[in-house]
């Protein structure tokens, strides 16, 4: 297969494994987190604003992460002070990120359904020196946006903060024993709007990727599902940090090898279905090996 | 259960936002509330509000069905789609009366086949059924993409469109108000369902699971088959819309006209909003379709994007949401 269908693909399983990450984040702490989709979205448009109004794309990076975090308090007040169902303010509070950024693109930009234009700072791709001589290796692996990189090192940073950093311990101890971590002094309810809240800006960084990084505008419902199979990669990953990228680069894997059978004559509609095909198979796989722990 | 003050109150708090929300826009509040009133029920309105109804409630009533037991069914899109392909498919093959009553069975015979399918992925494969409905669902648009671009393909139209039924295919058009008979079969689907919710064992089963999972498993309530019967129930449903929708107006299938709607959704949070209660959903899936219909009016008459109206149906089930708990919250302290 060719280098440059290769980087494509890891730009554009970018959101995806940002917005895995905050799932993840959020599963650890005992929070089942079905907002990522709504949250991203609201990152995409923060983030096209930010950069236009603010004239550097990196205001607009700073503003979707800020979104981001905002935006998930309404997901975090509502489960954690009000004791809502997780469920249903996740799907509301998609559906909600639809309408607002739908309503925001008209009155903020005054034009209906997509935002675009030449003078919108988009993320720029850096060059990593060396790596980008390497024959094949530099074509796949430079050149992309500075949040691409960020998301490679946000994994490690994740597993290292949930596997040894006093935080991450009590976080997991949050998540699988609320009562036990109560009994010993540790604020649940705190840890939990801390995990919702670090959710919300890694998943207002995968609406910047997405918006100023693989395009450079905004466009109603752009997020289009990767929200959703996020909340999928943080289940195949079991939640793990790792693992849960092994998850996105698998999707991300499909979908490459999607547009590659495309080239050889295969409808594009099948290629469109791949990745979720893949992913429910893997699904199947995994969880014939060993029980899948009720996520509910 | 919930108590008709706190739906309310969540009203008056999302329409207090709302106008707000209209306010920071410029506009008048109640300006723009009458012209979303008299545009959902007026004579021009009402109408259109009742035609984009059906499916709604249509679609509400389904995943109604597996909410009643506490299962989350996330692909309605997919039986949808696959239900109205399958009719018209099906449609363009029988000729005459008979053949509404096969395009509507197939339509019926195929959401729930798929929806039982993914019932299946987490009775026996292991897969939560929210992971398994939604992830079957985007194959299922997807093939129905490709065949009404390639096999199923109008040859005379240049848009991803089937080939129109013919007109002894078409449901009775109800005067001409937009409104087809699909507007009784899907009254019919909520009729049986209120009636089996509340008068039969397998309603009650449903309940009692929806209560208390654990304590039904306890009374030998056999959750896996409870699962595939009320899943395919479910997507039988969804499929019936889809196929009431291909037979009506303009009578045949276009790639992404039963998406773009949102019927799906609306119809979800409808369900939501009402706890699944039989008569809860249709009210609430009748309150959305005049919002949604009554947007356009808004959009109209103050310049007021008439997305304001979704905005103001997210709100609602956020405020409702929060309530619910704080009172379960409230009632497990004491």
């Amino acid at each position: 297969m060719d280098a440059a269908l290769f980087a494509s693909a890891l730009g554009a399983l970018t959101p995806i494994l940002f917005a895995a990450l905050a799932g993840a984040l959020c599963q650890r702490a005992g929070v089942f987190n079905i907002s990522l989709e709504g949250t991203m979205l609201v990152g995409c448009f923060a983030g096209v604003a930010g950069s236009w109004y603010g004239g550097s794309v990196w205001v607009g990076v700073l503003a979707a992460a800020l979104a981001g975090t905002a935006y998930s308090l309404v997901l975090a007040v509502g489960t954690i002070t009000f004791r809502g169902d997780a469920v249903v303010l996740g799907v509301a509070v998609n559906l909600l990120a639809v309408g607002l950024t739908s309503f925001l693109v008209q009155t903020v930009f005054g034009t209906r359904g997509t935002f675009s234009d030449p003078a919108l700072a988009g993320l720029d791709p850096l060059t990593v020196p060396g790596l980008s001589e390497v024959p094949f290796l530099g074509e796949v692996l430079s050149g992309h946006s500075a949040l691409v990189y960020l998301s490679w090192l946000a994994v490690p940073v994740l597993a290292v903060f949930l596997g040894r950093h006093p935080w991450g311990l009590r976080l997991r101890g949050v998540g699988e024993r609320p009562e036990a971590a109560a009994s010993l002094g540790v604020p649940v309810d705190r840890y939990r709007y801390g995990a919702i809240l670090a959710a919300g800006a890694l998943c207002g960084l995968a609406g910047a990727q997405l918006a100023l990084g693989n395009v450079t505008l905004f466009s109603e419902n752009m997020t289009a599902g990767r929200g959703w199979i996020a909340v999928v990669a943080v289940l195949l990953g079991r939640a793990l940090p790792y693992g849960v990228l092994a998850a996105a680069v698998l999707f991300g894997l499909a979908e490459a090898a999607g547009f590659r059978l495309q080239g050889l004559g295969l409808p594009q509609q099948a290629t469109d279905a791949a990745p979720y095909v893949v992913t429910l198979v893997a699904l199947f796989v995994f969880s014939a090996r060993r029980t899948v722990k009720r996520s509910t | 259960m919930r108590g008709l003050r706190t739906t309310a109150l969540a009203v008056l708090a999302a329409a207090l936002l709302g106008a707000v929300l209209l306010a920071a826009t410029g506009a008048n509040p109640l300006v723009a509330f009458e012209s979303i009133v008299v545009g959902a029920f007026g004579p021009d309105g009402l109408p259109d509000t009742l035609a984009y109804a059906v499916p709604v409630a249509g679609m509400a009533t389904a995943l109604a069905i597996p909410l009643r037991a506490g299962l989350v069914n996330l692909g309605g899109e997919g039986q949808l789609v696959l239900g109205a392909i399958s009719a018209v498919a099906v449609g363009l093959q029988v000729p005459g009366v008979l053949g509404i009553v096969a395009a509507l069975l197939a339509g019926v015979l195929a959401g729930a086949l798929y929806a039982a399918f993914a019932a299946v992925c987490e009775t026996a494969l292991g897969v939560p059924l929210l992971v398994s409905t939604l992830l079957l669902s985007y194959p299922a648009v997807s093939l129905a993409a490709y065949l009404v671009r390639f096999p199923m393909r109008d040859p005379g139209s240049s848009l991803p469109q089937s080939e129109q039924l013919p007109p002894d295919v078409h449901l009775p058009a109800l005067a001409d108000t937009g409104l087809t008979a699909g507007l009784f079969l899907v009254l019919a689907a909520v009729v049986v369902y209120a009636v089996v919710d509340a008068r039969t064992p397998a309603g009650f089963e449903a309940r009692v699971t929806g209560w208390g999972p654990r304590f039904a498993q306890y009374a030998g309530i056999d959750r896996p088959r409870l699962t595939v019967r009320l899943l395919a129930c479910s997507g039988g449903l969804a499929g019936l819309v889809g196929a009431v929708v291909v037979l009506g107006f303009p009578y045949r299938f276009i790639d992404g006209a039963l998406i773009t709607p949102q019927y799906t959704w609306i119809g979800l949070l409808a369900a939501l909003l009402a706890a699944a209660s039989p008569l809860g959903t249709l009210l609430a899936a009748l309150f959305f379709a005049a919002l949604t219909s009554g947007g356009f009016a808004l959009e109209r008459a103050t310049q007021v994007p008439r997305e304001l109206t979704a905005v103001l149906q997210a709100v609602l089930i956020i405020f409702l949401a929060a309530a619910t708990g704080l009172l379960r919250g409230r009632k497990g302290a004491a």
